[in-house]
């Protein structure tokens, strides 16, 4: 198992290495001047000059990526052009409430969706199946920033059941910093009205965020149920009496889950993708409104360490997920 | 004495697509208590469908139209899925599947799986259950049967994969277990020593035994009875040597003499079987019978009894 792992882990390295060359090729293709945008619009071209050489943009390409790669592996992102705080820092501090985001929203699409997919594959062409296959279609083919607005006008604007935007009240004094969750931190320092603020603040953008992937659960699960049910081993289980219950939710489950745990892992990346959406209309202090900011700014050192980073996170994830599989079918175990 | 099993005119059919397909349309057999009775007939004559008919798990769509279903004197057609799985499956008919690497859970231990069943429909404690288990394993001369529970499936050879399944149905001490053709996918000679355990096992256990198979040889090899299926229909059944001495239905004459063993040149029954969809009104074997008489199309045949004592559907016997 252990070198199972090291050796994904092995194989991720080179994966994220060709990703950074990609992005720093990408973002130095754009014609912009960081050096000209840093020191501003009423400035000579003598203080853009002594700003290029001070950063080592006058250097050849290659030599700012090498000098780039020896930062990086120090986690040394540089700092950001417009805040000029260590960009390492920042996403410290904003990362945590995007990973608060995508849990919720992960644990929304999986919770639900697989035990309305395994309903809708025993259900299969029958009302319960058709309603939830509309619902699915539907889920994957809204557009979130269309969806949000919805949520927003119905439950926070009309009916003010829930708040609008951000992750806490104004009226709110935020808890000490401990870990920059901010769920985790409101428990850590007893604040429960806290606590249940910041709760009712991630509902909406959660749902909104978790949609998609909830609609492709739905879907995966129902097609991996309903091929199972067609095997030779779930005739044998029932003739040999197996509790109907324990049938359908641990054996002919576990064998259907293979490939919404792929699914699971796949999503993952577009839950960090739809971050960038969902964090921008709900105002969301995360790492996707932070992309959106730096983006607009042009700062290529938020651009360029983000973009490793959701890299990082989505390669783990798979091989998570690579894990899963192996817990839950030993056979692939044993030919790994 | 009151028979193990005992079907009588059992039809069964299937709405698809196309239409209703009667897949089984008049089976009768009889097996007696203690005796090992062989179910033979070609691939979709309905032999698979007659198995889940007496497990009482049918696939989607299929219904029992017609006939009785008795199990040790009681009418099992009466019985609910709930009774069925409560205090039939298993604690008193066992299954051996066909494919073991198909039937057994591939990401469950061997064990746990064996275990689970016996929980719920064999007497005794764990400790009991475990017991058991491991003293049929060493019958059935798996190596090594303590450490065999903590196996997956995979791990195993074929012919280790069929014994284990044997155990299995036999687990929670049943007097009736039903096989589908358990040693197809085996090669001759673990075929012989698992006909051999399976014949010593049913006097050993006191247990009545239906073999399905295609294949007259084990038939010959194992069974004490014999019913031969075609299309749905049983159309003889008699001792395994009255039958395969004296065959008196054609179409066992004709599959006897399609048997590699007999025949002196690889030939086949010329037709095909009728459609499930389609019955003829007459015998269903008419279209590829050699001995076809004018009667034979007008109406089914009903049973008589050959010279031989077999229960034939034929014209000739009637």
């Amino acid at each position: 198992m252990a070198r199972f792992v090291l050796r994904r882990c092995g194989l991720v390295l080179p994966s994220l290495l060709g990703l950074l060359i990609i992005t720093f090729l990408l973002i130095h293709a754009v014609p912009s001047d960081p050096a000209a945008a840093m020191a501003g619009d009423a400035a000579t071209p003598e203080q853009i000059a002594r700003i290029r050489a001070q950063y080592g943009l006058d250097q050849p390409m290659w030599r700012q990526f090498l000098v780039y790669i020896a930062k990086v592996v120090q986690l040394d992102f540089g700092e950001s052009a417009f805040s000029h705080r260590p960009v390492a820092l920042d996403i410290f501090q904003r990362l945590p409430a995007t990973l608060e985001l995508t849990f919720c929203s992960l644990v929304l699409s999986i919770g639900l969706g697989v035990p309305l997919g395994v309903v809708s594959a025993l259900k299969h062409n029958a009302w319960p199946d058709y309603l939830l296959r509309i619902f699915s279609v539907m889920g994957i083919a809204v557009a979130a920033f269309w969806f949000a607005i919805m949520l927003q006008l119905l439950f926070a604007m009309n009916l003010a059941w829930l708040p609008l935007r951000g992750d806490l009240s104004s009226t709110m004094t935020r808890p000490p910093a401990i870990t920059h969750f901010l769920v985790l931190d409101a428990v850590l320092a007893g604040r429960w009205d806290v606590f249940g603020d910041a709760l009712r603040h991630l509902v909406l953008p959660s749902i909104t965020l978790g949609l998609g992937g909830l609609a492709t659960i739905v879907r995966f699960t129902r097609a991996g149920v309903l091929d199972t049910l067609q095997q030779d081993f779930v005739f044998y289980e029932r003739a040999m009496g197996y509790r109907r219950m324990r049938l359908i939710w641990v054996f002919i489950l576990r064998n259907s889950v293979t490939a919404t745990v792929t699914q699971i892992g796949l999503l993952f990346g577009g839950l960090i993708a739809g971050a960038v959406v969902v964090e921008s209309i709900f105002d969301w202090p995360g790492i996707g409104s932070y992309t959106v900011n730096a983006i607009l700014t042009g700062d290529k050192q938020v651009m360029l360490a983000v973009t490793l980073l959701v890299g990082a996170i989505y390669a783990g994830v798979n091989i998570l997920v690579d894990v899963v599989h192996g817990m839950l079918d030993p056979r692939l175990m044993d030919r790994a | 004495m009151i028979p193990a099993l005992g079907v009588k005119g059992l039809k069964v059919s299937i709405r698809t697509d196309d239409g209703v397909a009667r897949v089984l349309d008049d089976v009768g057999l009889t097996l007696e208590r203690g005796r090992i009775l062989g179910v033979v007939g070609e691939s979709g004559c309905g032999k698979s469908t007659l198995i889940r008919a007496i497990m009482g798990i049918l696939p989607k769509g299929a219904s029992v139209e017609g006939g009785e279903i008795w199990f040790e004197g009681e009418n099992l057609l009466a019985f609910s899925e709930k009774e069925l799985n409560t205090s039939v499956r298993s604690s008193r008919i066992g299954f051996i599947p066909q494919d073991p690497l198909l039937s057994l859970n591939p990401v469950f231990k061997v064990g746990a799986q064996l275990l689970e069943v016996m929980r719920w429909h064999a007497a005794g404690t764990r400790r009991d259950h475990i017991a058991r288990l491991v003293m049929l394993l060493k019958r059935l001369q798996v190596p090594d049967p303590e450490n065999a529970l903590e196996r997956y499936l995979h791990q195993f050879s074929g012919g280790q994969r069929q014994r284990l399944l044997i155990a299995a149905a036999l687990s929670c001490a049943p007097g009736l277990v039903i096989a589908d053709e358990p040693t197809t996918a085996l090669d001759v000679t673990t075929q012989h020593q698992i006909l051999g355990l399976l014949r010593e096992l049913v006097g050993e256990f006191g247990l009545s035994l239906m073999f399905v198979t295609h294949d007259f040889g084990v038939v010959a090899e194992l069974c004490d009875d014999l019913c031969v299926i075609y299309a749905g229909q049983t159309v003889e059944q008699g001792t395994v040597e009255s039958v395969l001495q004296a065959p008196s239905h054609p179409y066992t004459r004709a599959l006897l003499a399609c048997h590699p063993d007999r025949a002196t040149s690889f030939v086949g029954i010329p037709g095909m079987v009728p459609s499930p969809l389609a019955r003829p009104a007459g015998c269903l074997f008419a279209a590829r019978c050699a001995d076809v008489q004018v009667g034979c199309l007008a109406a089914r045949p009903p049973q008589g009894i050959a010279p031989s004592g077999a229960e034939v559907r034929c014209v000739q016997f009637a």
